[in-house]
């Protein structure tokens, strides 16, 4: 069984490759589906696999980068992606991250950087979870009144609506957002790519699971190019990324390559699956992402105050995680090809 | 000695008393990496090589290879879904 196993050239260590392209696929699809890089999912399953720490995140990063080039060409054929917001918001993207950085680097040097960042994370993700159900049950409260009024259901209509707020903010420059249909203030995307950036920076993630939320709550984009504008951006830092990883020596490219292979067919079968499941159905798939983040977060804490249970809370995170990845990629593939086979047959008939 | 010569020789020995400097004065906990070339052989281990050699050129090229590698993936994933009859070019779903 030993072709099972190929040797990494800068790691030095044996890896059960046929993993690395199972991982892969599990983070393309649901990458490709949430718009998200999903480092978080990935790091415990390079470990199980053996990957040293060191490379782990490096590795993460640079088929990240690749997998988010093909999830970006896919959604933008959709017409999913808003190159103009995504330019516009990565000057904010990137201006945040490094100022969260370096507080980070603060934090780091009074000694507080551990609890601050992790309970930090747990508030924020708690806050994103609540966001997408209140709107989910926003949402089908409107079409019950509806129906109850004897109206007709508008099928753009949405739950939460902060985003209409912050259009009435009129500062100049005002500007028009083909793919998301939305005309604002250059400031809106702006500041919010900062906070997302800054908050990204401070946790220290790529940033995918706050501005997805944010770019749909915040700045009013419809799910869909929520998830194709953020896939650009994570593409971008993404390849930002891998270099500075790589010149630090920390990537594994053979690694990456093979994960790639994976996530090339994940990706794609994430990004069309988004073609026949409906706005809201991502954002409640997105939720429960979001509470499963939240709970292996939470495991990872506990051991913080209760060292003895580091062992238990330790395996039960990364049962979750990767319980969670397993569950979810399986969900998103059986819906695309439902889809799929739905589509094609119509076609047929249509002969 | 060829000035250029003298001058190269001058900014390593420079350089060099500068990293030595830095590694005396706490500057020692920089871990570097060495990939282990010795059991690698043919492309794995001209790969660990030019790791060893040039961190520079190793990220330039994995910079360049990553999103060559996508492309080619990604289109050849493309081929295999319009092959299944998969329309690849528009989405009907347009609800938030």
């Amino acid at each position: 069984m030993d072709w099972l196993f190929v040797l990494m050239p800068i790691a030095g260590v044996k890896i059960f490759w046929p993993g690395l392209i199972i991982l892969g696929i599990g983070v393309g699809v649901i990458g490709g589906f949430f718009g998200m890089g999903g480092a978080w999912m990935v790091t415990p399953g390079l470990n199980i696999l053996g990957f040293p720490m060191a490379f782990a995140i490096g590795t993460d990063i640079a088929h990240m980068a690749g997998k988010s080039l093909i999830s970006t060409m896919r959604h933008g054929k959709f017409g999913n992606v808003d190159y103009k917001l995504g330019m516009i918001m990565l000057i904010g993207t990137v201006v945040g991250f490094e100022i969260g950085a370096q507080m980070i680097m603060w934090l780091e040097r009074i000694g507080q950087v551990g609890p601050v960042v992790r309970w930090m994370y747990l508030v924020l993700l708690a806050l994103i979870a609540w966001m997408v159900f209140a709107d989910v049950a926003k949402k089908r409260s409107k079409e019950r009144e509806a129906v109850a009024a004897g109206k007709e259901v508008d099928k753009l209509s949405t739950g939460i609506e902060w985003h209409k707020t912050f259009h009435k903010i009129k500062i100049p420059p005002m500007v028009h957002f083909p793919a998301a249909q939305i005309t604002c203030t250059a400031w809106l995307p702006i500041a919010v790519s900062f906070f997302t950036g800054w908050l990204a920076g401070i946790l220290g993630i790529g940033g995918g699971l706050i501005r997805m939320p944010a770019l749909i709550y915040l700045i009013g984009c419809p799910t869909h190019v929520a998830v194709g504008t953020d896939l650009f951006e994570v593409m971008i830092s993404g390849l930002y990324g891998a270099a500075s990883y790589t010149f630090k020596g920390r990537t594994e490219l053979v690694a990456a390559i093979i994960m790639l292979i994976g996530a090339a067919m994940g990706a794609q079968v994430g990004s069309v699956a988004t073609k026949y499941i409906k706005g809201y159905g991502i954002r409640i798939a997105f939720g429960l992402a979001v509470v499963g983040c939240f709970i292996s977060v939470l495991l990872k804490l506990i051991p913080t105050y209760i060292p003895e249970l580091y062992a238990i809370c330790d395996l039960l995170a990364t049962v979750l995680i990767l319980g969670l990845v397993a569950a979810m990629s399986i969900y998103i593939t059986v819906k695309m090809v439902q889809g799929a086979a739905k589509e094609v047959a119509m076609k047929k008939g249509k002969v | 000695m060829p000035v250029v010569k003298r001058l190269a020789l001058t900014l390593t020995t420079l350089w060099l008393s500068a990293q030595t400097a830095l590694a005396a004065g706490g500057g020692g906990e920089y871990i570097v990496i060495v990939a282990d070339t010795r059991k690698l052989t043919g492309l794995m281990a001209w790969w660990a090589n030019l790791y060893n050699e040039s961190h520079l050129l190793f990220t330039l090229l994995t910079v360049v290879l990553i999103p060559v590698i996508g492309v080619i993936f990604g289109v050849l994933a493309d081929y295999i879904m319009h092959f299944i009859g998969i329309d690849l070019s528009s989405r009907d779903l347009a609800e938030h």
